[in-house]
């Protein structure tokens, strides 16, 4: 059965494995995947650890309805303790392993300690072995898991693997999948790499009993139909994610030469045309792929078309590819796009925070803060292509002054590097932004400010926010499953009833994370695609667990009340610059300088974004001034005796 | 027999990888997520990109049949397929050694071959798939051809492959 599968701790340090049940009351209170992460993580990390010693829990997990049939429950979870914020770790991925784990037996891997040479960890059929990874050490994020692969003989066993820049702890280093699945974002490669740990080899062959099989099917269909039909999946599927670049740039919301501009000119070769063309070139007409048992299919493949990395296969590249290598960097090359994504996948990094911070390096050498002297004879200009393209290697190698120095993150880069380099840094949290440029945006900015793992958008971002939604419709959606009668508005720049909206949108992401489902499947970017009432019904027909959608609204919030308590024990105060609840002063001071007639020459109002964001403080049950969790809230979820230690 | 006997054809330049059709097939027969009792499996080439289901091709003169010592696999004409009787199959697999697609899966808990049935002639994973990289159509002469195509590209794409290895 789904609800069968176990949880397995494993310690490094000894070699001790123990399993256990995951008992239903823990699924009825946490679900799954992140949910249960969360709880795992609140009672298995110490507060105020190093994230790299062996004390740091690596939590491993797949969402409660990976492997059924829910529609892309392809989801892996990964949390620790950040080694980038110092606060909560938290990635998630598609692809292919997550459902291997749940036919290979378990559900969660809480894994500590540190192993005294590189290893891996060899999950099959209900085992799991510790084995040496001599021979994987050193090898890129593709090269191990064929590697290994080969050492096992089976084609079809899954990894999830740290490339390169994991085993040399730069703080921003992924956990990855296959050739481009990556779990990016607070650095959980960087803890595998402190773990002396390559990668975690799944493969099962064990049944998930479906608890309705014929009534899954059916609705599954029906699902899928819903999700398939909607306008934003259809673009997806032939443009992928590049698409949401070209269209926020063409009104002026990404972040152009770090944040000195908010759209992107001369942008022609970086279009997502551009790059479906060069896919259809290199590698065919149909050259969309899929994660497990998704029909959106989102990822192109491509070959790189030319340059040193001329014929190499790749996927992607995404939107955030697009921002990181083209818009932040002040660049307009597809080639210098699609390099930077294959370098990035195969040294397994996060190209979000890499690109961000080379754009920062930019603008600290443009105002004379770094001289050419630092950058070992780079010249840092915004637009240089092969300056990109030579930083992003000497950040995942470590080989030079800046890379190391890029490598620890920017708040430790902005304290070695020191004068004003502060001020240029966008970041919340000590987490570098998206390439989005969020000042004509207030709904936008408060998720990137509050967002539980730094400035990100996949924590709380109710992006159709963008769409000009009749007020009836945003109602609609809004008010559901909990009631909501307070102000909506239309108009994105507008400060009006945003606060429920990402409030309503940080339940909805939590939900999907922990039942291991796709976004691109939820109320995200297109307002007619699932949510909690949907959700309910592929919970029982898949796993037999009946819930209301108001329950699972609940369990969200209780989900995302833990990591807040992580986080609050970790230090966050709401105005801490370095772990706050707040963007840096640039958003409030700075107004934009291009974009459509509405989107230029706005910022943030500050007085306005902390009414919001008390607002959105109040709806949670938090102290509007302290920003932690009342006792109120704590018994009303029933989470006021963690860490309780029940698994 | 049938007029217009369909078969499934496969377009794997179409197939996106994402091998929903393996978990239907599990699901529709067992009632239970798991690949490896689907009777169609994608097998992929990772590094190039190349995702190619594969599935019982339902052989007009079937090795698996004639291989079989005690006659328990036999042709279903009306749905033009080839089914095992599993009151008189004494688990030998012969068949599941001697199918030159790999097609002939064994069970080891039920202790069962198996195979694509054509879900009695209303395929789920065709159903399921919305690229219908696997599709249910009459075996007109041009899916004749078409699959001759397809089979030429696969064997182009082994070739590469092979390229692709010896390079290295
Ligand atoms: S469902 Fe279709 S696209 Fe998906 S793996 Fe199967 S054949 Fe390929
Ligand atoms: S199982 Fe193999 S040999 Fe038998 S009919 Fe199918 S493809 Fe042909
Ligand atoms: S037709 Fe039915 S039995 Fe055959 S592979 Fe497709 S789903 Fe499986």
């Amino acid at each position: 059965m789904a609800l069968s599968r176990r949880i397995a701790y494993i310690d490094l340090s000894t070699g001790k494995i123990e399993t256990k049940p995951i008992p239903i009351e823990m699924r009825r209170k946490f679900l799954g995947g992140r949910g249960l992460d969360a709880y795992l993580l609140y009672n298995h990390c110490e507060k105020g650890i190093d994230p790299f010693s062996p004390e740091n829990p690596l939590i491993v997990s797949a969402g409660l309805l990976v492997g059924t049939l829910a529609s892309a429950t392809s989801r892996t979870h990964v949390m620790a303790k950040s080694p980038l914020t110092g606060m909560l770790g938290s990635c998630n991925m598609g692809g292919f392993f997550a459902p291997e784990l749940r036919w290979a037996g378990f559900d969660h891997l809480v894994i500590k300690g540190k192993a005294d040479k590189p290893v891996y960890i060899w999950i099959h059929n209900g085992e799991i072995e510790i084995r040496d990874a001599k021979n994987l050490w050193g090898k890129s994020v593709t090269e191990a898991q064929w590697a290994v692969r080969e050492e096992l003989g089976d084609p079809d066993v899954k990894c999830l693997v740290c490339g390169p820049a994991g085993e040399k702890l730069v703080r921003f280093a992924n956990v990855m999948t296959g050739i481009k699945n990556a779990g990016g974002r607070t650095g959980m490669g960087a803890v595998m790499g402190s773990k002396n740990l390559k990668l975690i080899a799944v493969r099962g062959t064990m049944d998930i009993k479906i608890a309705y099989p014929k009534e899954a099917l059916e609705f599954n269909k029906r699902f899928i139909e819903q999700i398939t039909t909607a306008k934003v999946n259809q673009t997806m599927g032939i443009l992928g994610t590049p698409f949401i670049w070209g269209a926020t740039n063409s009104w002026g919301g990404v972040r152009v030469n770090n944040f000195q501009y908010n759209q992107l000119l001369y942008a022609d070769d970086v279009e997502p045309e551009r790059f479906h063309e060069i896919a259809n070139e290199t590698f065919g007409k149909y050259h969309m792929a899929g994660c497990f048992a998704c029909q959106v299919h989102c990822r192109a493949r491509y070959r790189i078309p030319d340059g040193p990395y001329k014929g190499c296969y790749d996927e992607g590249p995404e939107y955030t590819t697009q921002g990181a290598f083209a818009s932040e960097v002040g660049c307009t090359s597809a080639l210098t796009v699609l390099t930077g994504n294959y370098l990035c996948n195969q040294y397994g990094v996060d190209w979000l925070e890499l690109g961000s911070l080379i754009a920062w390096a930019m603008e600290l050498y443009e105002k004379g803060i770094l001289t050419i002297r630092d950058t070992g004879g780079i010249d840092l200009r915004f637009g240089n292509d092969e300056a990109v393209i030579e930083m992003i290697k000497h950040v995942c190698e470590r080989d030079t002054w800046l890379g190391d120095v890029l490598a620890e993150g920017g708040l430790k880069a902005a304290e070695i590097i020191g004068r004003d380099s502060i001020k240029y840094l966008i970041h919340v949290k000590g987490m570098q932004n998206l390439h989005s440029d969020e000042r004509p945006t207030p709904a936008l900015a408060l998720n990137i400010a509050t967002a539980s793992r730094g400035s990100d958008h996949l924590r709380s971002r109710p992006a159709i926010d963008l769409y000009h939604l009749p007020e009836p419709v945003l109602r609609k959606i809004y008010s559901n499953p909990v009631p909501y009668d307070g102000p909506l508005s239309s108009d994105f720049r507008s400060y009006e009833g945003k606060a429920w909206q990402v409030f309503w949108q940080e339940q909805c992401f939590m939900a999907v994370d922990s039942l291991g489902i796709c976004k691109y499947h939820t109320t995200f970017l297109g307002a007619t695609l699932p949510n909690f009432e949907d959700w309910t019904k592929v919970i029982y027909y898949n796993t037999g667990l009946e819930f209301t959608p108001q329950e699972l609204w609940t369990i969200a919030e209780r989900c995302n009340n833990m990591e807040r308590l992580f986080n609050i024990r970790e230090g966050l105060t709401p105005d801490d610059p370095f772990k706050g609840d707040i963007l840096v002063d640039r958003y409030f001071t700075e107004p934009t300088k291009r974009g459509a007639p509405d989107v230029i020459g706005t910022c943030i109002d500050r007085e306005k974004f902390l009414k919001m964001r008390e607002e959105f403080y109040r709806y949670h049950g938090w102290d509007e001034k302290t920003g932690a969790p009342t006792e109120e809230t704590l018994i009303r979820l029933g989470i006021d005796n963690e860490p309780s230690h029940l698994l | 027999m049938h007029a217009n006997p369909k078969a499934l054809v496969i377009n794997y330049e179409k197939c996106t990888g994402c091998r929903l059709c393996e978990l239907v097939c599990s699901v529709h027969h067992h009632g239970v997520s798991n690949p490896a009792k689907s009777r169609i499996k994608v097998e992929k080439w990772e590094w190039e990109g190349l995702y190619i289901p594969m599935s019982c091709k339902q052989c007009i003169d079937a090795p698996c049949m004639n291989v079989c010592p005690v006659k328990a696999i036999s042709r279903d004409e009306i749905l033009s397929r080839v089914v095992v009787d599993h009151n008189l199959c004494i688990g030998c697999r012969s068949c599941v050694a001697v199918c030159p697609f790999g097609a002939m899966g064994f069970d080891p808990v039920e202790k069962k071959v198996f195979k694509c049935d054509l879900c009695d002639g209303d395929p789920k994973c065709v159903y399921f798939c919305d690229e219908k990289a696997v599709d249910y159509v009459e075996v007109s002469r041009e899916a004749l051809l078409r699959k001759r195509e397809a089979a030429e590209k696969i064997a182009q794409a082994h070739r590469r492959a092979v390229e692709l290895m010896s390079e290295i």
